[in-house]
């Protein structure tokens, strides 16, 4: 059974339709990989997922429920899926634990001491137990990102959205984000992520989605994605990128 | 509430209601183009003018915007005449509004030219400009534009303040309003009337200087 | 002609000034409650409470105290009650500052940025618990500095509600005047003690709105 279903999924921003009938179906513990030029739709795809775009048309369901834009619906959908954004958008007024705990108590109603407790584990399994007390301008973006991805985590979701989540990270920090993830994924978490990292995309996803103007245009293992692409346009995007 | 609202007596009194409101649109353009003016000199002396210079601007600056307009208008009109300087209602009028839009001006003006690039002022400079000249010609038009919209609402603020020029008796569109309601005994409907073409004018004003704005400043500068 | 020695000048003054305090206090207050009001239903979701919010504060921002003062002191006369200067002045002040009130705080919230928005709602917040936990904190520390400075403008609009037979400092200043015959140092000393008023609370502004940029982060 699948845990992520996208189907026919349309999104249109004023005449510009963005998205053009997507389908995807997601299984538990895959891990996928969105690439594709910018402006092809692979970001929107996610934030569609996430309810932070409303879709025009077409369904998405995720362990089984759909995804409605109504309060109710939504809550229950992203404390299903967790996201974690490019610019980070950590809580600049609180602490990493803080901004960790802070949901957990707010949405689930978490007891203060559980939820601080939750807070150290998941700082501890991106590795950042000791800087609990640090606020975010005093970390490094790499850092940064870690805490959200630990933010994300602390709520226990099913799957997690990954949108670009390397590249406002100067190149040396990218390394110890991407081994987070590469070790959740290892761990069974199901994750969907738009990335530019093909290397990575090579060694940890099981599947690749290549999106070209609006539409899934090639899907596929990462072997057969990258190595034998099947469209011109696939090729000239991997040329670009080697 | 048993009151019948009766506005007959616009039909009498229109011709003391325009003649308020040019003095107010009178008032307005003087203080506005005199005022920025006097805030332009002064911003210059406060950023980039000799420091004696600078500390008097400051002074007048801190003073002006620290006290009400009405104060400042009642010590010109009423107070300066101790030191024999003497002038009609509509002089004094017009040289509080521009003292007071002066020390406003200066400093929306001020933080404008202090956002701008240093290497502005040292391309200048490398091309044998003077201070003054690199002032003029390279930094002031760009810092007017960062800060235009600020300084178009102190204008439209300072036109809204001039309703308390009606105090030391000039004929403005407040005083208009004062006149005809002693006359009518209809003060409600005399200062909502007066009211609203406050309001129009205001937005009047407003669009007024954004069209001046995209005339003045047809480009985007370099932020 | 005149037996008011200048400390006479100076003691009326004073004690006049006590009212001006106690109405910008009086304004400043009411107006922060009633733009409180504003504010939310300003940034909320109902469109006919965002457009109300709008037209309000573009009729007290593009239209003169002093008229207002009027209207309110002959307006509240419509209903046959015989208004006291006092109660125009505090209640035309509280409708005034509420309007500049609430569209500085607009300013504070929306300059939150929109991914904090949009991580909040990842996480599964609600509307309100957005607003309470993660927009509003970061608005608040924004939005002091502006807050103190608009309560000099609110010190010196009270100047205005002489003109409706408040008597407080201004008015002071005219009768004082008007029994001395010496407006060059009355209005001097009225100056002063605007000044005096103001003065610290235009620099607290100046300082802490450093210290917000300076800092960029004092937790």
């Amino acid at each position: 059974m699948s845990l992520i279903e996208i189907t026919e999924v349309k999104k249109r921003f004023g005449d510009n339709e963005v998205l053009k009938g997507i389908n995807i179906d997601v299984a538990p513990g895959e891990v996928i990989a969105i690439i594709g030029k910018s402006g092809s739709g692979k970001s929107t795809l996610l934030r569609c997922i996430n309810g932070l775009e409303t879709i025009d048309e077409g369904s998405i369901s995720v362990a089984g429920a759909q995804l409605l834009p109504d309060e109710l619906h939504l809550k229950a959908l992203r404390l299903k899926v967790g996201m974690i954004f490019q610019g980070f958008n950590l809580f600049p007024h609180l602490t990493a634990g803080r901004n960790v705990m802070l949901s957990q108590m707010v949405v689930k109603k978490t007891p203060k001491a559980e939820a601080e407790g939750m807070a150290k584990k998941m700082l501890e399994r991106v590795g950042l137990a000791h800087k609990f007390d640090a606020y975010p301008d005093q970390l490094s973006g790499g850092q940064q990102q870690r805490v959200a991805i630990a933010r994300a985590l602390a709520m226990q979701p099913i799957a997690l959205l990954c949108d670009e989540i390397t590249s406002a990270l100067d190149p040396e920090l990218v390394n110890e984000v991407l081994s987070v993830v590469k070790e959740l994924a290892s761990e069974g978490m199901t994750l969907l992520m738009v990335t530019h990292e093909m290397r990575f995309a090579r060694d940890v996803c099981s599947r690749v989605v290549f999106m070209h103007q609006g539409r899934v245009h090639e899907i596929g293992p990462p072997e057969k994605v990258f190595a034998n692409p099947a469209t011109p346009e696939l090729k000239q995007f991997l040329g670009v990128i080697h | 509430m048993n009151y019948a609202f009766d506005f007959g007596w616009l039909f009498d009194y229109w011709p003391v209601l325009v003649k308020g409101i040019l003095i107010t649109v009178e008032l307005t353009l003087v203080g506005g183009i005199l005022g920025v003016s006097l805030g332009i000199a002064c911003a210059w002396a406060r950023a980039l003018g000799p420091r004696w210079l600078g500390a008097i601007v400051a002074t007048y600056v801190e003073l002006i915007r620290n006290t009400p307009f009405l104060i400042q208008l009642f010590f010109i009109f009423f107070g300066l005449p101790a030191l024999g300087v003497r002038m009609g209602e509509l002089e004094a009028a017009n040289l509080a509004m521009v003292i007071n839009l002066g020390a406003y001006g200066c400093e929306i003006i001020r933080a404008g030219i202090q956002a701008t690039p240093r290497g502005q002022f040292e391309a200048g400079a490398s091309l044998g400009m003077s201070r003054i000249q690199t002032f003029w010609y390279v930094v002031l038009v760009p810092a007017l534009q960062r800060i235009w919209p600020a300084l178009s609402s102190q204008i439209v603020i300072v036109m809204l303040g001039s309703a308390a020029v009606s105090q030391i008796a000039a004929e403005d569109l407040t005083f208009a309003a004062n006149f005809i309601q002693s006359r009518s005994f209809r003060a409600f409907e005399s200062y909502f009337v007066a009211t609203l073409i406050y309001l129009a004018l205001a937005i009047g004003l407003r669009q007024l200087l954004r069209g001046l704005g995209w005339t003045i400043f047809p480009r985007r500068a370099a932020r | 002609m005149t037996d008011f020695t200048t400390w006479d000048i100076l003691r009326n003054l004073l004690l006049a000034a006590r009212w001006t305090v106690l109405l910008s206090l009086v304004s400043f207050i009411g107006g922060s409650l009633v733009g409180v009001a504003l504010l939310f239903a300003r940034i909320g979701k109902s469109g006919g409470g965002r457009a109300f919010v709008k037209a309000y504060v573009e009729i007290f921002q593009g239209t003169p105290l002093l008229m207002q003062l009027f209207l309110t002191f002959f307006g509240l006369g419509l209903f046959g009650i015989d208004v006291p200067a006092w109660l125009a002045a505090g209640l035309a002040l509280i409708l005034w500052s509420a309007a500049f009130l609430t569209e500085i705080w607009r300013g504070c919230v929306e300059s939150v940025a929109k991914g904090q928005w949009e991580a909040s709602s990842s996480l599964g917040m609600g509307y309100l618990q957005q607003m309470r936990w993660v927009i509003l904190p970061q608005a608040l520390r924004v939005a002091v500095p502006p807050t103190v400075g608009f309560s000099v403008q609110v010190v010196k609009g009270t100047a205005l509600t002489s003109i409706i037979g408040f008597v407080e400092l201004s008015k002071a200043g005219t009768m004082v005047t008007n029994a001395t015959f010496e407006p060059f140092t009355v209005y001097g000393f009225v100056a002063l003690i605007y000044f005096c008023l103001c003065w610290p609370l235009s620099k607290s502004s100046q300082i802490l709105e450093r210290k917000l940029n300076v800092a960029h982060r004092n937790h």
